[in-house]
């Protein structure tokens, strides 16, 4: 994303967290907001990747979808007398090659049903995923790389 | 009429999320080991709080109050799976075993190999 653009989100989210929404109040937004990427320049790549805002907005709505859904399903298997589990340990090999894109998916599939991400491989080809039913892992991995992985690959790329 | 529905819609709501809230800390009382007990508590506890913020900042009324509600959700959203993540992370660094059901680990098969 360009600086402007970053900008632009930082200053939203003061207004949101501040709650006033005033013309000097969005004017310090942008002052502070410009200042703190000024102190990270050094930490964050340069790129020419850019935000697709529509699948953006297309990958929010499958987040927040997956979340009710996964949130719907351990309070049903908690609530259920006898726990039916099959949880395990899968490797999933990853697509997404940029930290940025690697941290989305692992967060996004901690959020899903069933599925939490334990850690990436040395060489960040291999995303470990418990799940709560690794009955099918076949299926599990693919689900993740037809689902998440591919709306994020369309959306910054 | 409007304040009806309203009152409803916060009403559902509140309960809605003290029912995952409740399902949660059940979920980590019940499972039997540290990586499926993140499970309930990243995501019924992160939808039973942030239902909870939701209807807070929509019962206001106040369109300041229902923006920090909705940025209260938005860091919860963030922060949850991060903190899960790193908890099971640790915990297999430790060495803290699975739990007798468990039925693979490639992890432990790729430690295994690098050996």
């Amino acid at each position: 994303m360009r600086p402007a653009v970053i900008i632009a989100v930082f200053t939203l989210v003061w207004l949101a967290v501040s709650g006033s929404f005033t013309i000097p109040n969005l004017l310090l937004g942008v002052v502070a907001s410009a200042l703190s990427l000024l102190l990270i320049r050094g930490h964050i790549q340069p790129d020419g990747r850019r935000l697709r805002p529509l699948k953006a907005l297309s990958l929010l709505a499958l987040f927040l979808k997956e979340l009710a859904l996964s949130a719907w399903k351990v309070a049903l298997l908690v609530a259920s007398p006898k726990m039916d589990l099959k949880p395990g340990i899968l490797a999933f090999p990853l697509t997404v090659d940029r930290d940025f894109e690697i941290t989305l998916l692992a967060n996004l599939i901690t959020l899903t049903p069933g599925t939490l991400s334990v850690d990436v491989s040395g060489d960040r080809k291999v995303l470990y995923v418990h799940a709560l039913d690794c009955s099918d892992p076949a299926g599990t991995r693919r689900d993740i790389a037809n689902g998440f992985e591919k709306k994020i690959l369309e959306a910054f790329r | 009429m409007l304040d009806l529905v309203l009152a409803l819609v916060v009403a559902i709501m509140l309960v809605a999320g003290g029912v995952f809230t409740f399902l949660a800390a059940l979920g980590i009382l019940r499972l039997p080991d540290v990586y499926t007990r993140m499970h309930a508590a990243s995501k019924a506890g992160t939808v039973g709080s942030g239902l909870m913020l939701l209807a807070a900042g929509i019962h206001s009324l106040d369109v300041a109050i229902f923006t920090r509600a909705l940025a209260g959700f938005v860091f919860f959203v963030l922060t949850a799976p991060v903190a899960a993540h790193l908890v099971a992370k640790a915990a297999h660094a430790a060495g803290y075993r699975l739990s007798r059901l468990t039925v693979m680990d490639d992890m432990r098969e790729q430690a295994a190999k690098k050996r």
